[in-house]
């Protein structure tokens, strides 16, 4: 007899996953608990483990085939099940989260580390945040298509190369997708020195701020020449359908302010050569930014909430998801109670996730939770955006680039550092009236920030 | 400056220890009246008498029975093993009591004594005068080992080793004693234990080598250089205690590692090298770490094909950095 092996529920929010990749094939034998094969979900992919020792009679699934969560994917003779028997169900056993403890449906992840690039989804009961958040954000462009479940090598994304240790920790140090470099070492092995010309080049965009790289072409060209078509990756298709969401249920609307933030510019130049031999890393603007948003929040609960039907939910805790461009896509993890943080806190908090977010380190409960977005549109260059909201959250704030401009104070003119924050809103639990108080009051925080503050 | 060989380095090293310190003695076989096998006590009998170099009979063991006891009692000995093929029937003396005793007594007792040891084939010396012992040494705590491969590495080694209070055994390749000649300073000065030196910069590979194949190195490194290949010689001077950090900087720097020594490949200077670049320069290889040694056969044959096949020379390590480069 054998036993059937189904898509197992990995999360409260996940209705369905995709084959990502069998790592065992007919004939194979399996431990329990050995991971038998990559599910992608949503925009999270991880190792499912086999539920039962045994050996694979055969796969009832495809790769690249999505199913329903509890659809049979797999059977297993086990040693007290000989082959030819009936199959019985074993439904792989995994702990769902309650409701309120969004972290938990990682468990099985956190056995089974490293995870792919995570990311919440959505669900009825409007519990978890996810990753559906907004405006296109740019991301390197891939050389080939990225097989969706790459847990293990996250810079050699097409599996193909083996990398010396001194080429990987360039790579990561310079944020490269090293299949972009050409190879000159034995059998066109990539040497450090091709990595270090490649840097050198300028070849390699910075990960954020650069100019966006154009999608390069990957796919098959119409009959006549005119169009080529692109083969939609997973993560691709669960952004998009995830925005199509958004725009659809959400009734949005926008708004934008204008903030002074000469005071933040001197505060964070007063203080970031200490923080950074403190703490290392770099102190941005996000931090700062992030600790005025929280704070608003708090005075404006229900833009930290959800649209419930006949409910408005409020959140009690601020998880504050941040857009980030991750190699294979956009990713959202969430700095869950941003509202306990220091500023130095938040920067620990963001460049963690962040980091981890672009070498697919992160978990689910990672992607989960989340009440509110940021997204630093400023980085990429961005004067002004409209943003669209991660479903089902209440809102979403993007800043923007800070400019040197010539403002008027006291009928003088006089020269400012002066940003744009813009937010878009759903209007079924927000008016404008909330909305722009929400945004007076980021403003007035981000205005009192002067030298002199602390930061711890 | 004079340009001397190794011999002569070495036996300046000791005429001025001797001449400075009255407690620093030699003894040894032939090392009197003789002057010594190699010559390195050529004079030092007539100069100092025979009470402070010593013939002694063939007998390792009681040398350095008698050296060691000489050390407690706060003499400087110097005990001559006349090939370093010669040893092991010393080694209890050695290993067994002079490497221990300071660590055993809490450092009550030291042993302030520097054996001298003639080493190292390619003179067609076959089994018995060609050996390569410094791997036993190296792998024992509580003895400092030297291999330098200059006359003025050797005169400023030497002089640090007889001043030293822990046992030194200090390797003295044969090959490099008229072989290898080099300018010596004129006035007094020392080298310190334990610091390695980089013969010649280089950014591409990190070769890492002592006594009579460094030479061999340089060559290599040179042959390498015209076809546009950057060596970096490292020449460790003192095995033990090993300079880490040059060899790890070295390695950084150019994320390839290579490895010559004349003593046998399996467990040697270079396992542990490698060790310690896998260990603690990880991120930076950028190749695969390359021994070229002396292969594991149990000694230097004496038929001329056969020892050149044995020795490293430069050719060979020509063509392994070759390789290397080209990873």
């Amino acid at each position: 007899m054998s036993v059937t092996i189904e898509l197992p529920h990995v999360g409260e929010s996940v209705v369905e996953g995709t084959i990502g990749k069998w790592l065992k094939k007919p004939g194979d034998t399996v431990k329990r608990y050995e991971p038998l094969v990559e599910i992608i979900t949503d925009k999270v992919t991880m190792e499912v483990p086999s539920p039962v020792e045994g050996s694979v009679v055969r796969l009832l699934a495809e790769e690249g085939e999505t199913l329903p969560m509890g659809a049979p994917i797999a059977e297993v003779a086990t040693a007290d099940s000989p082959e030819g028997a009936e199959p019985e169900s074993a439904p792989i056993e995994m702990e769902t989260a309650a409701p309120d403890s969004p972290g938990t449906t990682g468990q099985l992840l956190r056995d089974v580390t490293p995870v792919g690039p995570t990311g919440g989804a959505v669900v009825e009961n409007l519990e978890p945040a996810g990753a559906s958040a907004a405006p296109r954000t740019p991301r390197p462009a891939p050389a080939a298509p990225v097989p969706a479940a790459a847990p293990v090598a996250p810079v050699t994304p097409s599996g193909q190369t083996r990398l010396s240790p001194a080429v990987r920790r360039l790579a990561q140090e310079h944020s490269i997708d090293v299949s972009r470099i050409q190879g000159t070492g034995l059998g066109g092995r990539i040497t450090r020195d091709d990595v270090l010309k490649f840097v050198e080049s300028g070849a390699a965009s910075a990960p954020a701020a650069a100019p966006t790289p154009a999608r390069q072409l990957q796919g098959e060209t119409s009959a006549g020449g005119q169009e080529t078509y692109i083969t939609v990756t997973p993560v691709r298709r669960m952004i998009a359908e995830a925005m199509v969401r958004s725009v659809t249920e959400i009734p949005s609307a926008w708004s934008t302010v204008e903030v002074d933030v000469s005071g933040l510019v001197a505060l964070r130049a007063s203080v970031r050569g200490e923080f950074e031999q403190r703490q290392g890393g770099s102190l941005t603007y996000l931090p700062f930014i992030m600790k005025a948003v929280v704070e608003a929040l708090k005075q404006f609960p229900t833009m930290n909430a959800s649209w419930g039907g006949d409910k408005i939910i409020v959140k009690n805790n601020v998880n504050l998801g941040l857009a980030v461009a991750a190699p294979d896509g956009l990713i959202v993890p969430v700095l869950h109670n941003a509202d306990q943080f220091s500023i130095a806190g938040l920067a620990a908090g963001a460049t963690d996730l962040s980091d981890r977010a672009r070498t697919k380190k992160l978990t689910l409960t990672d992607v989960q939770g989340g009440t509110f977005t940021l997204n630093n549109t400023g980085a990429l260059g961005s004067y002004m955006s409209g943003p669209i909201i991660n479903y089902p959250e209440a809102g979403i704030m993007t800043f923007e680039t800070i400019q040197k401009r010539a403002v008027i104070i006291d009928d003088a003119i006089a020269i400012r550092s002066m940003m744009n924050i813009c937010l878009s809103f759903d209007h079924r639990i927000n008016d404008g009236a909330e909305a722009s108080g929400f945004l007076s009051a980021v403003k007035s925080k981000l205005q009192a920030m002067a030298p002199g503050m602390s930061i711890y | 400056m004079a340009v001397k060989s190794v011999i002569e380095a070495v036996r300046e090293a000791i005429r001025e220890e001797m001449a400075r310190d009255p407690k620093v003695f030699v003894m040894g076989e032939d090392v009197g009246i003789r002057g010594g096998v190699f010559l390195a006590t050529q004079g030092l009998a007539e100069e100092f008498g025979n009470e402070r170099i010593i013939d002694a009979p063939l007998a390792e063991a009681s040398i350095m029975g008698i050296a060691l006891g000489a050390a407690f009692q706060g003499m400087r000995p110097i005990p001559e093993v006349q090939f370093s093929d010669f040893v092991w029937p010393s080694i209890n003396q050695l290993i067994g009591e002079a490497a221990r005793t300071c660590y055993g007594t809490n450092g009550a007792v030291q042993v302030p004594m520097v054996i001298r040891m003639p080493y190292g084939g390619g003179i067609r010396g076959g089994l018995f005068h060609s050996q390569n012992v410094e791997t036993h040494f190296f792998h024992t705590p509580g003895l400092k080992v030297v291999a330098p491969c200059t006359p003025y590495d050797a005169k400023g080694l030497l002089k640090s080793a007889i001043r030293d209070n822990n046992p030194v055994v200090f390797l003295e390749h044969k090959k490099t004693y008229r072989l290898v000649r080099g300018e010596v300073p004129d006035e007094e000065y020392t080298l310190p234990l334990g610091k390695a030196d980089v013969k010649r910069v280089g950014s591409n590979i990190t070769l890492v080598s002592y006594g009579l194949t460094l030479h061999y190195c340089l060559e290599a490194a040179e042959v390498l250089a015209g076809e546009g290949v950057d060596v970096e010689v490292v020449d460790l001077r003192t095995l033990t205690p090993l300079d880490t950090e040059t060899i790890l900087d070295s390695v950084k720097k150019t994320g390839k590692l290579a490895i010559v020594h004349e003593d046998n490949v399996t467990g040697g200077v270079g396992a542990e090298i490698a060790a310690l670049a896998a260990g603690q320069a990880f991120e930076y290889l950028d190749g695969p770490i390359t021994r070229i040694c002396g292969p594991d056969v149990p000694t230097m044959p004496f038929a001329q094909t056969l020892e050149d096949a044995y020795m490293p020379t430069a050719d060979k390590i020509a063509a392994g950095l070759r390789k290397l480069a080209a990873y």
